[in-house]
């Protein structure tokens, strides 16, 4: 397939590999990289990235999966507004296995409630129109990747108008997350690995003060396999050469600017909240769209009355930790054995882009956790 | 949930609702094609070109340029380092 196969090739996959083996000799010292996307997350593990970098080399997972993020509140919300009997509530496949306090979407969908998945959020002004005496929900989760497509949504549900049709907008932004993450004194990072997708919208541009302001570089990257690896030369290149820039890897598909086409349509729907709750990382400021009054008719959160939940993570849950980098899968102490994907505690273990699912499915545990795991054996023999 | 996977236009199915036929991988699917298209780019001239298709929308065009110049970068270190061994 074009665009993909070539950024699979094994030939300049080992070349980029021995650069890294060469410069991460040269720097001779640990270096963590946080990919801050879990579609990286997701491309790391699948081709098992983190077995042939360098071991001084670590990975640490960031908190980019929307699914991830959501806290239980606005799931037991979402499930609120689906119990309505004539609402047909709609949503991607990604959010329906995210457990809120009690169910999830799916068991409620078998417990009666008419819950759809949907490939597009345009799919739902279809669905409202073949079902005109009832109304459609979307329940919209993801970043500044996916805000575009329902913004678009939202204005041709009003050029059309589609008026049984709303949104319950749950859109969160990824610079408020990498402020309040940079702002952790636990953190320790050499630089981010930044998420190609969300940057074909916002472009570039919104990452300098990661450079700027706390001497971090970062390299936005595609998320084929050299891709990948070609980000993490470009990184050490960096690190070897005292630079710290924002660069793009993704060139064939990011501009500095991003899409302002899309950003138009984004900014015309979409207000900034004043905050918004993100699971295990709690309020952060300014990180969440809402729809504007301008386009109140298609808000779910005006349409109906909804509970506005919040609820605390179970106590087990380390995925406050996990998302913020500060620790592993392995060492929450109920990974694999009280929460699995069948029956998740937290959200990570949920989609396939969370970094303890990642860990999880693949069935090992990285280099760096089997080191440390024969070296604590050691100590106890 | 970020996924994108590229595709390129066959075919523009309904130029008032922006829609058109992407071959995605050998399948083709109707995409909305609102974010790539400006006075710059009208719909009619988007036929042949390789876009980035996420939840049924075109995102962003694919410059094939670019992409090229990365491929051959990396083709030339492959090389460099070959004959060096
Ligand atoms: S193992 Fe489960 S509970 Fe622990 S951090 Fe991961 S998702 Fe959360």
């Amino acid at each position: 397939m074009k665009y993909v196969d070539e950024f699979r090739d094994q030939y300049r996959g080992e070349a980029l590999l021995r650069e890294i083996e060469k410069i991460s000799h040269i720097l001779g010292k640990r270096i963590k990289i946080m990919e801050v996307c879990g579609g990286h997350t997701h491309s790391i593990f699948k081709y098992g990235i983190e077995e042939i970098i360098p071991n001084t080399i670590e990975l640490i997972h960031g908190p980019g999966c929307p699914v991830c993020v959501m806290p239980k509140g606005r799931i037991d919300d979402a499930i609120s507004i689906s119990q309505n009997s004539n609402v047909i509530f709609a949503t991607f496949g990604d959010a329906m296995r995210v457990p809120g306090s009690k169910t999830n979407l799916l068991q409620a969908s078998a417990q009666g409630a008419d819950i759809r998945m949907v490939y597009s959020p345009l799919d739902c002004l279809q669905i409202a129109k073949e079902n005109p005496k009832k109304e459609v929900v979307f329940f919209c989760i993801g970043f500044e990747t996916t805000a575009p497509s329902t913004a678009f949504t939202i204005l041709q549900a009003a050029a059309e108008k589609v008026l049984n049709f709303s949104m319950f907008c749950n859109h969160v932004l990824v610079i408020p997350a990498l402020q309040a993450l940079l702002n952790n004194p636990d953190l320790q990072l050499d630089g981010f690995i930044g998420p190609g997708h969300v940057s074909m919208v916002i472009g570039t541009d919104p990452y300098q003060f990661i450079s700027q302001e706390y001497q971090k570089p970062i390299v936005v990257s595609g998320f084929e396999p050299i891709d990948i690896l070609q980000s993490i030369w470009m990184l050490l290149r960096q690190l070897l050469e005292n630079r710290c820039e924002v660069e793009n890897q993704y060139n064939r598909v990011v501009e500095e600017a991003g899409n302002k086409v899309a950003m138009t349509a984004m900014n015309k729907v979409f207000q900034v909240r004043e905050d918004f709750e993100w699971r295990g990382l709690g309020d952060i400021p300014y990180s969440g769209f809402k729809i504007r009054p301008e386009y109140a008719q298609f808000d779910a959160e005006v349409k109906f009355t909804i509970p506005n939940s919040k609820i605390a993570d179970h106590k087990a849950c380390q995925c406050g930790e996990i998302l913020k980098g500060v620790l592993k899968p392995w060492e929450c102490k109920v990974f694999g054995t009280a929460c699995t994907p069948e029956a998740p505690i937290g959200t990570c273990m949920v989609s396939s882009e969370g970094a303890c699912a990642a860990y999880y499915k693949y069935g090992r545990f990285s280099k760096l956790a089997n080191q440390i795991l024969s070296e604590n054996q050691k100590a106890i023999v | 949930m970020c996924l994108g996977i590229p595709g390129q236009i066959i075919e523009i199915s309904d130029v008032n609702r922006k829609l058109a036929i992407v071959n995605v991988g050998g399948v083709k699917r109707q995409v909305n094609i609102a974010c790539i298209i400006d006075e710059q780019h009208p719909a009619e001239s988007c036929i042949g070109d390789w876009v980035l298709v996420h939840v049924g929308f075109a995102m962003n065009r694919i410059n094939q340029k670019e992409a090229a110049e990365t491929l051959q970068l990396l083709q030339e270190m492959a090389e460099i380092l070959r004959v060096s061994g």
